[in-house]
């Protein structure tokens, strides 16, 4: 019984115990000099976990009365921030090393917060929800506070650190809520106790509570407010990672707390969804208008796209979180692709984030400047790129839902988007004269950023069949 | 009155007289003695009830360690308790407000309140019958077996909660000297110790 229950959960034992003997090994071994051993380390066995969950693994199982599953939606979403994460860890070793951060910690930090997502992608009740919840928030506090002689950093990691735990108490005080009303913490308990398509006044109190302690950790607005200075305040490379997996867990979490748990009364919760989607594609378009440090710019971008994500999921049915899932894949890519070419920003030596460093940057430096043209393109929905089939889908979702205005409204907001990510090109192909940036050293970064341009401009064929692994992810999720 | 319902009087009594006490006392070393009396006695009424592994618990980290914390703190650091306390006759309104709502909520909760419908459905299908048996056991086969996942998942939790603590702290100093336990212990009199024969009247 307990062996096909650690059977079923191995690779984040796996995970978890790889972590804690590396600890152990750098503490007693080199300390900070072992840190490109163990990221190199950590981001190869990240990726072939990924290969393992992704290719070996089928069929749906329950493990430890039901509090963790291992479905097709869960091992999608699993590959994926393993994936993510590893291109992270890998891209960030040489501007960890410049800027004096190479601390141990680092990538045992952050293969402790994949092993809480992949708990959270994994959860089939309330409580393992929390735990997975709470283990990946907290490992992303310490990391974002990792410059702890920077005030700007600090102050990063505690707005996170406050704001997270608030968010924490909301959504378990819905947990609580809906515990006491529908007398299990398992979603295959909470969803039986919906009669007729809607969830008694109590259990509606505490899927409100738990929508919104999710929306924090999504940041979707009207919770939004600490994404801008958390993403300026960390190091790039831990605002890299925070852009990336982490949204890709919280973001699938989301949709199996909704389908798996009140999956019987879509029509309670669907509206209140597509608000939150509305507001946040809104104030992500417009916000990010005024912000000249890119950093903040992509944290409002990302609270836009994460806007487009929910909207899949307020259309409530399968193809809307197949839509989902793609827009969210598609999201990674793009990310990373961007935030590699963050990284490589500098001048005389140290990290620039200000766009107005960017003017002229295609004399510079051609390829580049034309890679991060696709990847803006791309992120702005324009047709050729990717980009645009991720908002594709996710317009159709809610078209085929009957929620016409939703899609209206996306497009509304995708066109104001397009703005600012247009701007950054105006800079680097049409911008004054300034003094240059210095020449990007490492070829991790420049691998990734050309590898996520390629993927925008050759994906279009066929999106790289990340079709048929969503929808089939999709299916496992809403039955 | 049986044996059972006296213990029951003397042990709510005392916990009552030590809670009572404990926000009144002047002195805040016996404020924490009589919060020490306070747990005791709540020990003794969850021995009454039953639940004997939640007593030597609530001995053992409330009167173990908790409260020889709060003594500890009460001795080393000099706060002027006094004047903490000055408002009290200001506060003690509020306070008693607060109090007559809480007892109102106690008494909603044992008279008129009935579970949701469909809880008792879903109970019976999570599978989580009470056994039969010694709570100590039961509650390790709950903490265990039934729920060794979320067990283990907050042992992570907390690993990741003292790792974040380390980084964010711990500094080395390269300046400061340290004492060198293993180098002490490997001193060798023969090169420590240089023994000379002074000759009387020559001096070195």
């Amino acid at each position: 019984m307990i062996a096909t229950d650690i059977a079923a959960i191995l690779p984040e034992v796996i995970l978890a115990v790889l972590a804690m003997g590396a600890l152990l090994g750098a503490v007693y071994t080199g300390g900070d000099r072992t840190t490109p051993l163990l990221i190199w380390s950590a981001a190869l066995v990240m990726v072939a976990l990924g290969v393992w969950i992704g290719f070996g693994m089928s069929g749906t199982r329950t493990a430890f009365g039901g509090a963790f599953i291992n479905d097709g939606f869960a091992r999608f979403a699993k590959v994926a921030v393993l994936w993510s994460a590893a291109v992270v860890l890998l891209m960030s070793l040489d501007y960890l090393s410049r800027c004096d951060l190479l601390r141990f910690e680092f990538p045992l930090l952050v293969a402790l917060a994949v092993v809480g997502m992949m708990m959270m992608v994994s959860a089939g009740d309330l409580m393992a929800l929390y735990m997975g919840l709470e283990l990946q928030s907290l490992a992303l506090y310490v990391a974002a506070s990792l410059r702890r002689d920077s005030v700007k950093s600090t102050e990063a990691g505690l707005k996170y650190f406050v704001l997270g735990a608030l968010g924490s108490g909301l959504l378990l005080y819905g947990c609580s809520l809906a515990y006491g009303f529908a007398g299990t913490t398992q979603f295959s308990g909470i969803i039986a106790t919906a009669q007729d398509g809607h969830v008694g006044i109590g259990l509606l109190f505490g899927l409100v509570f738990i929508i919104t302690g999710l929306a924090f950790k999504v940041s979707a607005v009207p919770f939004h407010m600490w994404t801008p200075d958390v993403y300026e305040g960390a190091p790039t490379p831990v605002t890299a990672f925070f852009a990336t997996a982490p949204k890709m867990a919280a973001m699938a979490l989301f949709a199996r707390v909704m389908h798996d748990a009140f999956g019987a009364a879509v029509a309670d919760w669907s509206g209140i969804i597509a608000l939150l989607s509305v507001g946040s594609m809104f104030l992500g378009a417009v916000a990010a208008i005024g912000q000249r440090d890119i950093k903040r710019l992509m944290a409002y971008s990302s609270i836009a796209h994460m806007g487009f994500a929910l909207m899949g999921l307020a259309a409530g049915t399968g193809f809307g979180v197949q839509a989902m899932l793609i827009y969210m894949a598609i999201y990674l890519a793009m990310s990373l692709g961007v935030f590699a070419f963050i990284l490589s920003l500098e001048r005389d030596g140290r990290p620039v984030t200000d766009i107005g460093n960017l003017h002229q940057y295609s004399r510079q430096q051609p390829l580049r400047a034309l890679c991060m043209l696709v990847l803006l393109f791309s992120l702005a929905g324009v047709p050729p790129m990717v980009g645009f089939f991720g908002k594709f889908y996710v317009l159709r979702a809610a078209v085929e839902a009957d929620m016409i205005w939703l899609a209206v409204a996306g497009v509304i907001a995708s066109v104001i988007g397009a703005f600012y990510y247009l701007r950054i090109v105006y800079f680097m192909y049409f911008g004054e004269e300034r003094e240059p940036l210095d020449p990007p050293a490492s070829t991790v970064q420049w691998a990734v950023l050309v590898a996520s341009a390629a993927v925008m401009v050759f994906g279009v064929v066929n999106l790289l069949g990340i079709e048929g692994p969503a929808a089939m992810a999709a299916e496992a999720l809403v039955r | 009155m049986t044996a059972a319902a006296l213990a029951f009087y003397v042990f709510a009594i005392s916990a009552l007289t030590g809670g009572l006490f404990t926000v009144i006392s002047r002195n805040p070393v016996h404020s924490v003695l009589w919060l020490i009396l306070a747990f005791l006695s709540s020990a003794g009424l969850f021995v009454l009830l039953g639940a004997e592994f939640v007593a030597m618990l609530l001995v053992i980290v409330y009167v173990g360690a908790v409260a020889v914390l709060f003594l500890f703190v009460v001795m080393m650091l000099d706060v002027d308790f006094a004047e903490l306390r000055a408002g009290m006759a200001r506060y003690m309104p509020l306070a008693l407000l607060i109090g007559v709502v809480l007892l109102m909520q106690l008494a909603i909760v044992l008279g008129s309140w009935t579970p949701a419908d469909g809880v008792r459905v879903a109970e019976s299908m999570s599978g989580l019958a009470v056994p039969e048996t010694h709570n100590t056991a039961a509650l390790g086969r709950l903490i265990y077996d039934d729920y060794i996942y979320l067990f283990q998942a907050a042992g992570l939790i907390l690993l990741v909660a003292m790792i974040g603590a380390i980084v964010l702290t711990l500094r080395h100093r390269k300046d400061v000297k340290r004492q060198n336990v293993m180098a002490q212990m490997h001193r060798d009199p023969a090169r420590a110790l240089e023994l000379v024969d002074v000759k009387p009247g020559q001096g070195l």
